[in-house]
């Protein structure tokens, strides 16, 4: 029996009717989950529905070089025995199911809240002995960014443990969805991580299509990639620069900087708004590019390729720079996989891992980005692999931008279709966003999920840290700089 | 070295021109929007319902109200209304002193006033900030952080954020304050010595924006702080918030710079 037997298969983004999906006992759905993992499929999603009878489950799990999905339920159930001690990448997930459904997770190592309780309210891992001492940073912290608390197990300098805990940005953008989709859901989904308010649009704006049965216009779809490669870059350029700020390195964390907006204002140039609201819409885009501005933005983008250039040969050929990132935060590729690692971070530690090649949506199905992928898994890795990405970015842009497919920007969106499930992956810059819409016998949401890349990646920052310098801390966490709003959602 | 230096020569002067040349913001900005002064159709609402933050409403004369702090600047009222009742501009001015000022109804936008003379005094020509995130998506973060860099170039005018709270002037809120946050913001506001003043930045500090009634949110920063400068945006463009500050300031009158 192939391992994949018992789940729906489907194709991101996609949607297949809630009733062709196989429900299972809960035992079966544990050992299917983790029969597939073994098969060496990857967990994309695992969370609790409610359904007729109590609370039942749902994973989603990838095949990435097949580019499927399969999806599979499970009956009602109060209990769950944890499937973390033989699937470590199921542990972030369990523990946000026991806290949010009432299902009890039976032997999880370490059970306790994701995002509901602030940190004073829990207990954290504690390291005893002569001359270890405990380090607790945060919510505020000292710079321009979001809330979150930090609590290190460290031996003089040396970090032992590091302990992430978060939920302070929780908002409750999950139930803004259900009953949807309405008049503000669109702007949730912009507003779910600012910084990647293109890919989460996008991946909210696919499983709506999926539903209505439509297909965004060829043109839209290429006015999308552009966007999100505009959102790749001004992340990447903008992390370059406070990787190099954070090392004392200010000629290029000055030069990226100003390099960052360049490709926001590219941003706002299209759509308004430097960050591309109100550009990703259903069936499309919202704003088209005339040609006179698809002559102006090639431009623009030479320019700041030799930007682009000139700076990274200045911080990469610097000898203090080097000494700061090379072998600084490793990520073992073992590490990497058997926690679930998606997107920059895991192709740091060399995994072969990118949505826009494995599940391609839109226009990667027609023009495609080489996958970068570097094995030291170190800062130095993920700087580099920024500065990469970018140029291949920069390569597909220029190559759109100068070819644009022709017909209308936005075709119609009908309204979701009743009593189906839709999944969508997107390769934003930081890695996989998986948004799951399951739609009732009205055709409105019953439920909403979202997983952001940085859910799947907050522990890299953990393990990065593990044997480090505390001191190094500032440099690890923006080597990676997750969302803190899209994991507390 | 040399070659840094060369790069040097090659970035060039980068700041803007703001504030004493044009802000040079495209075409398609969506900066702060035009309301007709004529009163709307009988029995029509369509903007008024189309809206997805609930920031429009109608004047008993049928005027329409448009409120600036619950506005999150997309397209939606302006694709909505028969009459082209609404528009954007691309100015990027719009910060008020109080929730009322933010409410656009015809007449022109009533932009932030400056502090009373003793307190410009104090802060006029040196201003800390202490910025604190209490629930935004990061977007306005992103523009604060924005201001740091040498093209906004904050520190010119004299104002810097700074890391604790008790060094700070002003503190900066950004996102709808979520339940985990508001201890935490308290702390953050009841560490700064006196006087201080608190700045709204975005759609979400100034009134819940996109998460306006969520249980986990309190719709805005004055739930928790008094207020004194109410930045619209979501985000705000870096202009738009650097204006505001320079208003509260008593900076910006005319147009021009001033202390």
């Amino acid at each position: 029996m192939s391992p994949t037997s018992r789940f729906r298969a489907l194709r991101s983004p996609g949607a297949v009717e809630l009733s062709a999906i196989p429900v299972v006992a809960v035992e079966e759905f544990r050992s299917g989950v983790l029969r597939a993992a073994k098969a060496g499929l990857r967990l994309c999603a695992l969370f609790s529905r409610s359904v007729e009878g109590g609370t039942g489950l749902c994973a989603v799990l990838a095949d990435d070089a097949r580019g499927l999905l399969y999806i599979l339920f499970s009956e009602p159930t109060k209990v769950l025995r944890s499937l973390t001690p033989e699937l470590a990448s199921a542990h972030l997930f369990e523990r946000e199911i026991g806290e949010s459904s009432g299902i009890e997770i039976e032997g999880h190592p370490w059970l306790k809240s994701v995002r509901k309780s602030p940190a004073d309210k829990v207990v954290f891992f504690r390291e005893s002995g002569a001359e270890v001492h405990e380090v607790a940073v945060g919510p505020i912290h000292a710079g321009i960014i979001e809330p979150g608390h930090f609590r290190f197990q460290c031996h003089g300098e040396t970090v032992h443990h590091l302990e992430i805990q978060l939920g302070y940005q929780h908002r409750g953008v999950e139930a803004l969805f259900c009953g949807g989709p309405d008049r503000r859901s669109v702007f949730v989904a912009e507003s779910v991580s600012g910084d990647t308010a293109v890919g989460h649009t996008l991946a909210y704006c696919a499983n709506l299509e999926s539903l209505g049965g439509a297909r965004a216009s060829l043109r839209g779809e290429a006015l999308r990639a552009a966007s999100l490669e505009l959102e790749r870059l001004a992340n990447h350029v903008g992390d370059l620069g406070a990787m190099s700020g954070d090392v004392g390195f200010l000629p290029a964390a000055a030069y990226f900087g100003r390099l960052r907006g360049e490709f926001l204002n590219l941003l706002m140039a299209l759509s308004g708004n430097r960050y591309g609201r109100g550009l990703v819409r259903p069936g499309g885009a919202a704003f088209d590019l005339t040609s006179a501005m698809a002559e102006d933005f090639s431009a623009r983008l030479a320019r700041a390729r030799t930007d682009m250039n000139a700076i990274s040969g200045l911080l990469f050929e610097s000898a203090s720079v080097l000494g700061r990132f090379d072998e600084t935060g490793v990520v073992s590729r073992q590490t990497a996989r058997d926690l679930g690692f998606v997107g920059l971070a895991a192709r740091a530690s060399g995994l072969d891992l990118d949505v826009r090649r494995d599940h391609p949506h839109g226009l990667y199905r027609f023009r495609h980005i080489p996958v970068v992928k570097i094995d030291s898994g170190d800062v130095y890795a993920r700087a580099m692999l920024r500065h990469l990405e970018s140029l291949r970015s920069l390569d597909f842009l220029e190559e759109l931008i100068a070819d644009l497919p022709r017909g209308d920007a936005c075709a119609a969106c009908s309204a979701p279709r009743p009593g189906l499930l839709a999944v969508s992956l997107v390769e934003g810059w930081r890695g996989e966003i998986c948004h799951v819409a399951e739609t009732g016998d009205d055709g409105r949401f019953r439920s909403y999920r979202i997983v952001d890349p940085s859910f799947h990646n907050w522990p890299a920052v953990a393990m990065a840290m593990r044997g480090g310098e505390i001191s190094d801390f500032p440099l690890c966490n923006k080597s990676f700089n997750l969302s803190y709003a899209g994991h507390d959602l | 070295m040399w070659k840094i230096i060369k790069t040097r020569f090659q970035q060039g002067y980068r700041t803007s021109a703001y504030p004493d040349g044009p802000s040079a913001l495209p075409e398609r900005f969506r900066g702060r929007p035009v309301v007709s002064s004529q009163p709307c159709a009988q029995g029509c609402s369509a903007c008024a319902d189309s809206c997805p933050t609930q920031a429009i409403a109608f004047a008993e004369d049928r005027r329409v109200r448009l409120d600036l702090g619950k506005c999150i600047f997309c397209t939606e009222c302006i694709t909505a209304c028969p009459e082209g009742a609404i528009s954007y501009s691309t100015d990027h001015r719009m910060a008020a002193r109080s929730r009322e000022d933010l409410i656009l109804s015809g007449e022109e936008a009533r932009l932030a006033h400056a502090l009373d003379e003793k307190t410009r005094k104090l802060f006029g020509r040196s201003l800390k900030l202490r910025e604190v995130c209490a629930g935004s998506c990061n977007g306005c973060e992103a523009e604060l952080t924005a201001l740091n860099n040498v093209v906004f170039d904050l520190s010119r005018f004299g104002i810097q954020f700074v890391a604790s709270p008790r060094h700070a002037d002003a503190l900066v809120v950004t996102g709808p304050v979520t339940d985990h946050m508001r201890g935490a913001l308290r702390a953050a506001y009841d560490a700064m010595p006196t006087p201080k003043l608190v700045i709204a930045v975005g759609a979400c500090a100034v009134s819940g924006g996109p998460f306006a009634g969520s249980p986990q949110a309190h719709d805005g920063a004055d739930s928790t702080v008094p207020v004194d400068l109410y930045i619209p945006g979501c985000p705000p463009h870096p202009l738009t918030i650097l204006d505001g500050i320079l208003r509260l300031l008593g900076r910006l009158e005319g147009g021009r710079e001033r202390v």
